[in-house]
């Protein structure tokens, strides 16, 4: 069961994910800091620890639009957040994937802060409301860099296919 | 079935004539871009080598490109740190393509790759930046990614696991009335489809219009396509690609002009007609908040940004130049102007347009985009409202989450730097 933490409209750029000032951080372990930054109740919750791993973060369509810092996928992945989305943009989704950040697409989802969730493979049941909503599995192209566990261990496969058997 | 301009570019670098929507690709790179945040991509990119017995050796330093513009000169110790790693990597890897912070040949990546003949028609061109579709001006599909997938790149020379997009097709006829600028039409698309109507697509931009279009307008239009959640926007090249690269960007080579089939399939088309285009603003905080100027008349401003990946090019400094020329920026105004290169910057102090601008009160920035995207530079106060001609307005872009930015053309910002409040150029000097 995953509980709902946050939940956020429509359009919700990478710069309310990740604000711009901070993007002289780059690193997985030190962006988590400031992920919401401008949203200061959660960020405060997140940096006292009261947000457990495995929590949800709810939002509308076209989540993550904008910039493709990479910061904004690596700050909800520090703290095992996991995105539940009526639809998501194309590079914040990727960066997702390959950055191992669960997000899931679904595009009738309705949830308030709160409500337990029960996310299985083809739609998540909201337990608080007792509605159910589909999920629209991810494309096999990306599907494949999430079952290799990232895009990291993903392309170091297949460069060890290739420059391995030259050497 | 004939192919769009992006299915047989994508065909082309898997080694086919075309390939379909939906298809699984590896396309093959023919440049890679990055800037300051190549030292995320130098981290990923290591982490790729660990533990495989290899040497970290990018695949070829030539089609790598990195240009320092997100931060420059460094606003603190921990962004000079970063470039200094970057400068490490780029003489260790051989990279040539590599735009110090420098008057001579540095500037914002988008401005760059253009004017150094990087980008060429047919080529697919990767950068960890959203405005990497900039690129598809010159004809070649081109798209941002993040940091890890660059490294992938660098590692391997090719995109790991593309869907092909399908391809909508943008008409633009008619002639640009006086003040209407390729500015005010790409935000009018960006209105009308909305900030996610074009994910997971390609536009593919045709008409009178754009074929009378400047390459500098072009980038414009590419530049802004991803505001409407475009994978790509791309331009089939022709003479007046070619004139700019022959002339402008000092390219010799032949180009591959490759054009669309005339039975292409396109999801869909959608057809401009600019002869009746209003100058338009982008209201806060997003950029589909798309109105005409004549809506929004009379607001407020305390700062004015020309300039940036967007707007920063020489006509557009030439407009504002124009407009201001004899005239002042408002008291309660700030100016502030950031031509897009070094050679911009220096071909507008040769016609004389800095010294119009600094005359009229504008304060003349070197290239960069901290501005823009707020860290770095022009920060705005508390309850503080710009009008810019950058290229996105999200809640606290400008660096301060209780201010709002308004967008629009060079010539609008220009007139309403004269009157301290948003004025439609028509009714200008212009």
């Amino acid at each position: 069961m995953a509980t709902v933490v946050f939940k956020v409209g429509n359009d919700v750029s990478t710069d309310a994910i990740y604000p711009g000032r901070y993007m002289a951080t780059v690193l997985p372990t030190e962006t988590p800091q400031y992920c919401f930054a401008d949203h200061k109740e959660f960020n405060e919750k997140l940096n006292k620890g009261e947000i457990p791993p495995g929590s949800v973060v709810v939002a509308g369509t076209n989540f993550g639009c904008g910039s493709s810092r990479e910061q904004a996928a690596s700050c909800l992945k520090g703290w095992g957040l996991i995105v539940v989305a009526k639809s998501i943009a194309r590079i914040f989704l990727q960066n997702a994937i390959n950055l191992g950040l669960q997000t899931i697409i679904c595009p009738e989802i309705e949830a308030e802060v709160g409500d337990e969730l029960e996310i299985l493979p083809d739609k998540i049941i909201n337990k608080t409301s007792g509605k159910t909503f589909a999920i629209i599995p991810h494309a096999p192209a990306r599907q494949a860099i999430i079952d290799a566990g990232g895009l990291i261990p993903y392309a170091r496969k297949k460069l060890l296919q290739e420059r391995g058997a030259k050497a | 079935m004939g192919a769009t301009l992006a299915e047989k570019i994508y065909g082309k670098a898997v080694g086919k004539a075309a390939v379909q929507p939906g298809d699984v690709i590896e396309p093959q790179v023919g440049l890679a871009m990055s800037h300051e945040n190549a030292a995320l991509v130098i981290n990923q990119f290591k982490e790729i080598f660990k533990d495989t017995g290899l040497e970290p050796r990018v695949w070829d330093p030539d089609k790598i490109a990195i240009i320092f513009d997100h931060r420059v000169p460094a606003e603190s110790a921990k962004t000079a740190n970063n470039q200094k790693k970057i400068r490490e990597f780029v003489a260790q890897q051989g990279i040539k393509k590599f735009h110090e912070i420098r008057g001579d040949e540095g500037g914002i990546c988008h401005q760059i790759l253009p004017e150094n003949g990087y980008v060429r028609p047919g080529m697919i061109v990767v950068g960890t930046d959203s405005h990497t579709t900039t690129h598809g001006a010159l004809g070649a599909v081109s798209w941002g990614i993040g940091a890890t997938e660059m490294a992938a790149v660098w590692a391997l020379g090719r995109v790991l696991n593309v869907e092909v997009p399908p391809t909508i097709k943008i008409i633009i006829e008619g002639e640009l009335p006086p003040a209407v600028t390729p500015k005010d039409i790409i935000l009018y698309i960006i209105g009308k489809l909305t900030a996610q109507g074009g994910n997971f697509r390609v536009f593919e931009f045709h008409g009178s219009t754009v074929k009378n279009m400047s390459t500098s307008g072009r980038l414009v239009l590419a530049n802004m396509s991803v505001e409407a959640g475009a994978t790509s926007g791309i331009f089939p090249p022709d003479e007046e690609t070619e004139r700019y690269l022959r002339e402008e960007a000092g390219v010799t080579e032949p180009l591959d002009m490759l054009a669309p089939d005339p039975d292409a399939k396109y999801e869909k088309t959608v057809e401009i007609d600019a002869s009746k285009l209003e100058p338009q603003v982008a209201c806060p905080h997003m950029v589909d908040n798309v109105k005409p100027v004549s809506q929004v008349e009379g607001v407020k401003i305390d700062q004015i940004v020309i300039g940036s990946c967007t707007n920063g090019r020489l006509d557009d400094l030439a407009i504002a130049a124009k407009i201001l020329e004899g005239k002042k920026v408002a008291r309660n105004v700030r100016m502030l102007v950031f031509p897009a290169s070094g050679r911009i910057y220096r071909q507008a102090l040769q016609a004389g347009y800095i010294q119009t601008l600094m005359e009229a009160g504008a304060v003349v920035m070197n290239s960069g985009c901290g501005c823009c995207l707020g860290v770095h530079q022009g920060a705005l106060a508390d309850g503080e409202v710009a009008l810019s001609t950058t290229n996105r307005n999200f809640k606290g872009r400008m660096g301060n989450p209780n201010a709002e930015v308004y967008l629009c053309s060079p010539a609008t910002a220009a007139v309403s730097a004269i009157t301290g409040v948003i004025t439609d150029p028509r009714k200008g000097a212009y």
